[in-house]
């Protein structure tokens, strides 16, 4: 006989806009995504046992945020501590918080993501973001995020022929969907034909090949989710969404530990136990949001998590087939290319659009009665990666 | 009357800017000075480390000796940088790049005075010792 399985549910989501210059301090910013999460869930913050605060440090002066946070946000006496994994954070948290239900510690666990980067020059923050990688091998050769996934794009190109207008068509996509939420921080069209216009900033050089439209911007922002037991969310919660599959991985920080430029290890990694955990395969997932940090990435992905054969992501996006009315929708809430990139909150975002769409309640972005999704989140350059699988059931 | 410590913070020579001074493998910095990029070896199970370390994570040993990077590598991948992170801005455009040399592979800069044009994955190179105009030393990958 099988040992009956306890679930963990999350039952509320929320999200403060992404954008830029957000115009208070971190704990107002933070309580933008709980307020929302904490109305979702329907509960009284007490009913909350404990809190976990995710973000990349360095972005702003606070230390030691999650306490600043639990007083703001009516969380204290309960416990309360800080994770951090780069970008992949609140996904991290959200692993956290499974784990802390899942021994009988706590009942109900808030995972509250948040970054505030404009508090910083554009490149004052890519070298934050620079000594995400090896700070002592790395950064003094001068690196930053796009540098590092472009050397990822132009070993795809050179294996796969992947070019340059597939990597353009993941960006109109992903503006597609990007004006129709209105949470994003860049909401204009965008065609393809732009990147290849010298006079539009799109085609703008970043680090060959990616351009500036291939790039996420930085952004602030925060995100959160409510995380309960069965118990509770049976007791609670009106649209449980359960936790199906966790997988989570990490790899060499520097370069030369890479064993490949094609794909991420992590990815393939996370998304192997994440798959073996839910027992499904790839093409169960109705939607899915992936970390779409770059254009690169989000073939990197379809590859990665196994939408798409090695080498062949790119057909995916050019056949629309990640659209969506698609066969496998990805980031049809505009992704990180069009929401803006606040580290700390993209993964609680990305969580909140899976479990918006599972309840059927994403609105103008909802795609057809999904049972199951997929969330894809990458920190730093494949140095840490999670996938998450949520369902109905 | 207290003694002051000399601390050994050679490694702040590394790179344009480095963000590290004091490491155990240090002596990686009077080897550039003298011309060669080393890596560490083992010398109980002989794994090779590049970048070195002081400490081999697989016997637990921190008894490592000096190799050093010679002969050719191959070209896996590059990028071009047009914008660079604060204190890197007189040093554009550069590109940073991975040399695979078998049994470990080198992450750095291919030379400034090689034109985009004659860079080709696949290509064989070689890791040099450099020194950069503001006294500081790393290495850059040239053509064999």
């Amino acid at each position: 006989m099988e040992e009956y399985m306890e679930k963990i549910a999350i039952i509320g989501v929320g999200q403060s806009k992404f954008v830029r210059g957000y115009p208070g301090s971190i704990r107002e910013l933070a309580f933008e995504g709980f307020k929302e999460a904490l109305e979702d869930a329907q509960i009284p913050v007490e009913d909350i046992d404990a809190s976990i605060v995710c973000s990349a440090p360095e972005y702003d002066k606070q230390r030691s945020p999650s306490g600043v946070f639990a007083e703001y946000l009516g969380l204290t006496p309960q416990p309360t501590f800080y994770l951090e994994s780069l970008c992949s954070s609140t996904s991290m948290g959200l692993r956290m918080a499974y784990s802390l239900i899942k021994s009988g510690l706590h009942d109900i666990v808030a995972v509250v993501g948040f970054q505030k980067m404009s508090e910083i020059s554009s490149a004052e923050s890519q070298e934050r973001m620079g000594r995400g990688a090896d700070i002592q091998w790395e950064s003094p050769f001068g690196t930053m995020m796009p540098a590092y996934y472009a050397m990822f794009a132009k070993a795809h190109m050179e294996k796969y022929g992947t070019t340059l207008e597939d990597m353009a068509l993941v960006r109109v996509k992903s503006a597609t969907y990007g004006q129709i939420n209105d949470k994003a921080l860049f909401r204009k069209p965008v065609a393809a034909e732009n990147f290849i216009d010298p006079n539009h900033f799109m085609s703008g050089p970043v680090s060959s090949p990616l351009r500036v439209g291939d790039c996420c911007a930085n952004a602030d922002g925060s995100s959160s989710l409510i995380v309960a037991s069965e118990e509770k969310a049976k007791a609670l919660s009106k649209k449980p969404v359960w936790i199906l599959g966790l997988g989570a991985a990490s790899a060499s920080v520097n370069m030369s530990g890479r064993d490949q430029f094609t794909g991420l290890a992590v990815a393939q990694e996370a998304a192997r136990q994440a798959y073996e955990m839910a027992r499904i395969e790839p093409r169960h997932i109705d939607v899915a949001e992936v970390h779409d940090c770059f254009t690169i990435s989000e073939i990197l992905a379809y590859e990665d998590l196994g939408f798409a054969y090695r080498g062949e992501g790119k057909n995916l996006v050019k056949n629309k087939e990640t659209y969506k009315e698609g066969v496998i929708p990805v980031n049809v809430d505009g992704g990180l290319l069009s929401k803006g990139h606040p580290i700390g909150a993209t993964g609680g975002s990305q969580i909140r659009t899976i479990v918006l769409q599972l309840r059927d309640e994403a609105g103008e972005m909802q795609v057809d009665d999904p049972q199951i999704g997929l969330i894809h989140n990458i920190g730093g350059v494949g140095l840490y990666g999670t996938v998450t699988i949520l369902g109905r059931q | 009357m207290s003694k002051k410590k000399e601390i050994d913070d050679r490694f702040k020579k590394f790179g344009t800017v480095s963000f590290t001074s004091v490491t155990k493998v240090n002596d990686f910095i009077n080897h550039l000075e003298q011309g060669k990029v080393m890596g560490t070896r083992c010398t109980n199970c002989e794994r090779v480390y590049f970048p070195p370390r002081a400490d081999c994570y697989y016997c637990l040993s921190s008894d490592v000796e000096w190799f050093e990077v010679e002969g050719v590598g191959k070209l896996i991948t590059y990028s071009k940088l047009k914008y660079a992170p604060v204190g890197f801005e007189n040093d554009l455009p550069y590109c940073i790049a991975v040399l695979d040399y078998g049994d470990y592979k080198v992450f750095g800069r291919i030379a400034s005075e090689i034109p985009e044009e004659e860079i080709q994955l696949g290509m064989e190179m070689v890791t040099t010792a450099n020194k950069l105009p503001n006294g500081q030393l790393n290495y850059v990958f040239k053509k064999p």
